[in-house]
């Protein structure tokens, strides 16, 4: 389980996330939803640690996140926007380094990352160094990194960017699977279809304010829209919310 | 001390598969300096043995005014060729690089010779030109020694003894031993062991932050439940064993370089066997935990492989300063300078070079300068990587 508390971002004179609040629920995929520049990421990065709230807090499983050592870390796997990999290690290499970090001892990870490995369709490419490796082979590679600690909860920031449509498919099917295994799943999108057809609950974020958080289908009702796209350009409003 | 191992693994792993890394760490940084010196060296001792030995060419206008003059340059191995030069064929003759130097006999020469007075004689050289300096300083001492021939048989003619036209003696004392004479040559050798200690770094350095930065790997690995002091620790420990292992491989090369360069014909000695390149290597270690800081810290603030390249360019720099600066104003060893890093490094690898052997108090005072500042600035890496404008 993921709660926002009142989480508040300034970068300078610009205030990027304003008292945001929301909560992701285990055996839930929440998703983050607004236009490019309103906030997304800010309020992600808050969640898994590496920037610090101007105020309000955010808890892992009830674990404030703040600190770099906080066992609130340990219980969350994290795919940044930008989830770079180590082009002269392997797969397997990337995803046991930080395995390691994580604490996690040899033997236990090599288990871990054949399982991974099979579950994500990697063993192609499990022992090739990653250099040449396509958009959808690198986004499997991080997520298993993500995934290699076993976290109850994961953070996924734009995971569908740059990938076909083979590899969204891939990815639908293992966070729906993770779901199913009872896991708490927060992912930002800017796109509806996908939220639509994956989320749980949508929170819809404008100008770095949370604007509605409700199921898909409550949200198209409420608005009295007949598909969420509708409904979710009826929330934003006129002002789009786009800062 | 878990995670920094791990951190530490990872990158020396990495960089090892990394032929850029391997080239400039392992091979161009190490062995540039040594061979560099090598073919140096052996071009200098080319050169002396040159000009010792071959005959001196010179053009002469006018000889037949002289024959006392000739006799005695011929005398001497000069190989003499009679022109009729007036000063200005001589002048546009040395000009064009036609020849090094001329020698002109004007007409009242002999007139003035016999009269006893001073003789006239013209030296047409180009003092610009290093090339033909050296045979127009030939020329000149054996026109001396001429005339003060000359002046000791008029004097013994006229019953005056020579000798008391020599009130002074001059004798040159050189205390320099040769492998003194040699750690001339050995100085700017220390300023290739830095450097090339540097190169080993500075791939690393870059390739463990900017370079981080860069791939878009840093933001994941920043939300690890580890801290950063482990994180920048391990970079830092694999960047400065690839600086020892560079600096090792540079040591050993000058020591291959210097079995096959016979410096004993410069009339130098070098002890720059294995004990001495242990020492050096001893005195420069230190130097590698702050190398390894100060190109972190500075890469730390690039946010692409480029920029952290143009920055540290100008850090390989930085060490050299004090080095220049040192020689600028030939500062010799004392116990102050051992506060300075590079210079205190610089200057304890000259001594051991020299065969003076450096105070144990020195060796202890430069090498805790070096750590101290190196320690300062892992600090300063560590709070740089804890800061939110890492990602940005």
């Amino acid at each position: 389980m993921i709660e926002a508390e009142g989480l508040s971002k300034r970068f300078s004179q610009v205030a990027a996330v304003s008292d945001l609040s929301f909560q992701a629920r285990d055996g839930q995929i929440t998703g983050l939803l607004g236009p490019n520049g309103a906030g997304k990421s800010t309020c992600l990065r808050m969640v898994y640690g590496v920037l610090t709230p101007d105020s309000g807090r955010a808890c892992i499983d009830g674990i404030d996140i703040a600190g770099e050592t906080s066992a609130a870390r340990s219980r969350l796997g994290v795919l940044p926007h930008a989830a770079g990999l180590y082009g002269n290690l392997t797969a397997r290499e990337n995803i046991v380094y930080f395995g390691r970090l994580q604490g996690i001892e040899a033997a236990v990870l090599e288990r871990r990352a054949r399982e991974l490995a099979e579950t994500l369709g990697m063993q192609d490419f499990l022992e090739r160094r990653v250099k040449g490796f396509s958009q959808g082979q690198r986004m499997k590679t991080a997520l298993a990194r993500a995934l290699v600690h076993g976290p109850q909860n994961l953070v996924l920031d734009e995971p569908t960017n740059g990938l076909d449509v083979m590899a969204i498919r891939g990815l639908r099917d293992t966070l729906l699977r993770l779901k199913a295994g009872g896991h708490c799943i927060l992912l930002s999108s800017h796109v509806m279809q996908e939220v639509a057809a994956l989320c749980d609950r949508v929170v819809i974020i404008g100008a770095g304010r949370v604007l509605a958080d409700d199921t898909p289908s409550a949200l198209r009702a409420r608005s009295g829209a007949s598909t969420l796209e509708q409904a979710f350009l009826q929330v934003l409003g006129d002002d789009a919310g786009i800062g | 001390m878990g995670a920094l191992w791990i951190v530490f693994r990872k990158e020396f792993i990495e960089n090892l598969r990394d032929r850029r890394t391997l080239f400039s760490a392992l091979l161009f940084g190490p062995l540039f300096g040594p061979l560099l010196f090598g073919a140096m060296v052996s071009r200098m001792l080319e050169q002396n043995t040159l000009e010792s030995d071959q005959a001196l060419h010179l053009t002469v206008s006018g000889a037949d005014r002289v024959p006392g003059l000739v006799q005695f340059l011929e005398s001497q191995g000069v190989v003499l060729r009679r022109v009729e030069y007036g000063e200005e064929d001589a002048t546009s003759a040395v000009r064009r690089g036609d020849v090094p130097v001329v020698l002109i006999v004007p007409a009242e020469y002999p007139d003035r010779f016999r009269a006893g007075k001073p003789a006239p004689l013209l030296l047409v050289a180009d003092s610009s030109d290093s090339q033909t300096r050296k045979d127009t300083e030939r020329t000149r001492s054996l026109l001396t020694a001429y005339g003060s021939e000359i002046a000791q048989r008029r004097l013994a003619m006229r019953g005056v003894d020579p000798l008391l036209a020599l009130p002074v003696a001059v004798n040159d004392v050189d205390v320099t031993t040769p492998t003194g004479r040699a750690a001339v040559v050995l100085g700017f050798m220390t300023y290739f062991v830095l450097f090339a200690m540097l190169m080993g770094g500075l791939y690393l350095a870059i390739d463990t932050t900017a370079g981080e930065r860069e791939r878009g790997s840093l933001e994941a690995l920043l939300s690890l439940p580890v801290p950063r002091a482990s994180i920048v620790g391990g970079k830092l420990v694999a960047t400065s064993a690839y600086m020892s292992i560079s600096l090792a491989i540079t040591l050993a090369a000058f020591c291959g370089v210097f079995r096959f360069v016979p410096l004993e014909r410069l009339g130098m000695s070098t002890n720059l066997g294995l004990g001495t390149a242990l020492r050096c290597f001893g005195i420069c270690l230190p130097f590698v935990p702050l190398g390894a800081a100060l190109m972190s810290f500075v890469a730390s603030f690039a946010r692409s492989y480029r920029e952290a390249q143009s920055y540290l360019t100008a850090v390989l720099l930085v060490p050299t300063l004090p080095i220049a600066f040192a020689s600028i104003y030939s500062l010799k060893t004392r116990s102050s300078l051992m506060l300075v890093p590079s210079l205190s490094q610089h200057l304890l690898m000259t001594s051991v070079l020299k065969d003076q052997p450096a105070a144990a108090g020195d060796v202890w005072v430069s090498a805790a300068a070096s750590l101290a500042l190196a320690a300062l600035l892992t600090i300063l890496t560590a709070r740089l990587w804890r800061r939110e404008t890492m990602l940005r």
